[in-house]
């Protein structure tokens, strides 16, 4: 027998990047418990397509937890109060009947508000841009163990790596920095041996654009590292830092 | 040269002149509070390490001027900072929550460190920019002690800094780079170690004056 509950949901509505913007209240009725909560927003927005009203608009594509489209702040956390979860993989078994749920945007200078609950997170992509790129050559592959990395230095490479760019970091962060993000595409590159030669070159540009995005400085909260869905750590912030200042001071980099 | 600057002038970089010029106070807290614990030893003991501060002459003079150029950048990077990270937020949230990460000194960095700031130019204008010829520092420092209200000052601006410390010194680390599974852990539990001891070690010196006098 599946449960449902009753919940009053407080969304941030602006109808575009120039609109101030306002809580509207809502309610949404018979919210089955086995449902996420970008699930439970569909059937709001059902019901206010049904009314002639406008559908609350909200970023999502896998709902699988990969793919970092999706999340919103949830009673004042990002992707909501669970740990290590997306907003897609949160479940409505976590809130109770007759609870009332404050929907937010990310908010950050460097995130302007397209419509609603949906911000322009390209700010990031920006800082992945300004690392360089990477070939991948077709053909035959080459020896697996040609480039030696040992196991141990290969996980935390992955660890970094399995970052996924939704911007909770930049969200949950204090000051709105993109430390978090920065440092763990910084790491992901600079752990491993094909990623040293350009290592220097990469800090210095990525980190010189954070800075000019607008996003603010870490003050070393760790409110990202204990929001962040992938659980990444802020070891890798500590690693972006030493990265940058090597580069910064001792390489030939300017 | 704007190699320089730009390494310094970038969000890294401004962090990395907060990290050594605290981890500088952190030595100078050290040094201050080692020094203050010579009152303990009596009045004899206070004012001769006084004098045998004094003789070290030159060179008071160059860690002066050492710990005011410090304490310039620290203020002033430290100010910047906070402006920045105010306008990176132009719109904050409605509803506030941490996740766990805060600790009361990081969420309170700026506030301490104003507090912080009044409080040196206090306590240099009491203890030290101050008319020495015809009395000794123990007397200075008994006379203004017996007064409840700067008692009061003193031990409020201990907590601050205490405060300010338990999140500086660990921060300090994680900024120069120096994150490591051995010794964070470390480095965290001595931030806190740290800043109990500047708070009761300094914080008592008055009360312990005031019950004297």
């Amino acid at each position: 027998m599946t449960k449902t509950i009753n919940l009053t949901l407080k969304v941030w509505r602006q109808k575009g990047s120039k609109d101030k913007g306002r809580f509207d209240t809502y309610h949404a009725e018979n919210i089955s418990t086995d449902m996420s909560f970008l699930e439970m927003l569909d059937v709001v927005n059902d019901q206010l397509t049904i009314d002639g009203k406008e559908p609350i608009a909200f970023d999502h594509d896998c709902r699988e937890g990969i793919c970092g489209m999706c999340g919103c702040v949830v009673n004042g956390r990002a992707h909501g109060a669970e740990k290590g979860t997306t907003l897609c993989q949160l479940h409505m078994r976590h809130f109770n009947n007759g609870d009332t749920i404050a929907i937010e945007p990310f908010r950050a200078m460097a995130f302007k508000v397209i419509k609603d609950l949906a911000v322009d997170r390209s700010a990031l992509d920006k800082i992945i841009q300004a690392g360089g790129y990477v070939s991948v050559n077709t053909g035959g592959a080459q020896d697996a163990n040609a480039i030696l990395v040992p196991q141990e230095v290969a996980d935390l490479a992955m660890d970094a790596a399995q970052c996924i760019g939704c911007g909770a970091c930049v969200a949950s962060c204090p000051n709105a920095s993109a430390m978090l993000f920065t440092s763990a595409k910084v790491s992901q590159l600079a752990l491993l041996p094909q990623g040293k030669p350009e290592a220097a070159k990469r800090a210095l540009n990525m980190v010189r654009t954070m800075d000019e995005l607008g996003f603010g400085n870490c003050t070393n909260e760790t409110e990202c590292e204990a929001e962040c869905p992938k659980e990444i750590s802020i070891t890798n912030i500590a690693r972006l830092n030493r990265e940058y200042l090597k580069a910064g001071f001792f390489s030939r980099s300017m | 040269m704007n190699w320089i600057t730009g390494t310094l002038g970038s969000s890294i970089g401004k962090k990395l002149m907060m990290a050594i010029t605290g981890f500088s106070f952190c030595g100078f807290l050290a040094a201050h509070l080692a020094g203050n614990l010579t009152i303990y030893g009596g009045k004899e003991a206070f004012n001769g390490y006084a004098a045998h501060l004094h003789a070290l002459g030159p060179l008071l003079t160059v860690a002066e001027l050492g710990l005011l150029t410090f304490a310039l950048v620290h203020v002033i990077t430290g100010l910047t900072l906070f402006l920045g990270n105010l306008k990176a937020r132009p719109v904050r949230y409605a509803v506030n929550k941490s996740a766990g990460g805060r600790t009361v000194g990081s969420a309170t960095m700026p506030y301490t460190g104003v507090i912080l700031l009044a409080f040196i130019i206090f306590h240099l204008m009491n203890f030290h920019f101050v008319d020495k010829t015809d009395t000794t520092i123990f007397n200075i420092v008994a006379n203004a002690f017996s007064n409840t209200g700067y008692v009061l000052v003193y031990i409020v601006a201990m907590v601050a800094a205490a405060i300010h410390v338990s999140h500086g010194f660990w921060s300090a680390f994680q900024t120069v780079g120096a994150n490591h599974p051995k010794y964070m852990p470390l480095f965290r539990t001595v931030s806190i170690a740290f800043a109990v001891v500047v708070g009761i070690g300094f914080g008592f010196l008055p009360i312990y004056i005031f019950l004297l006098a």
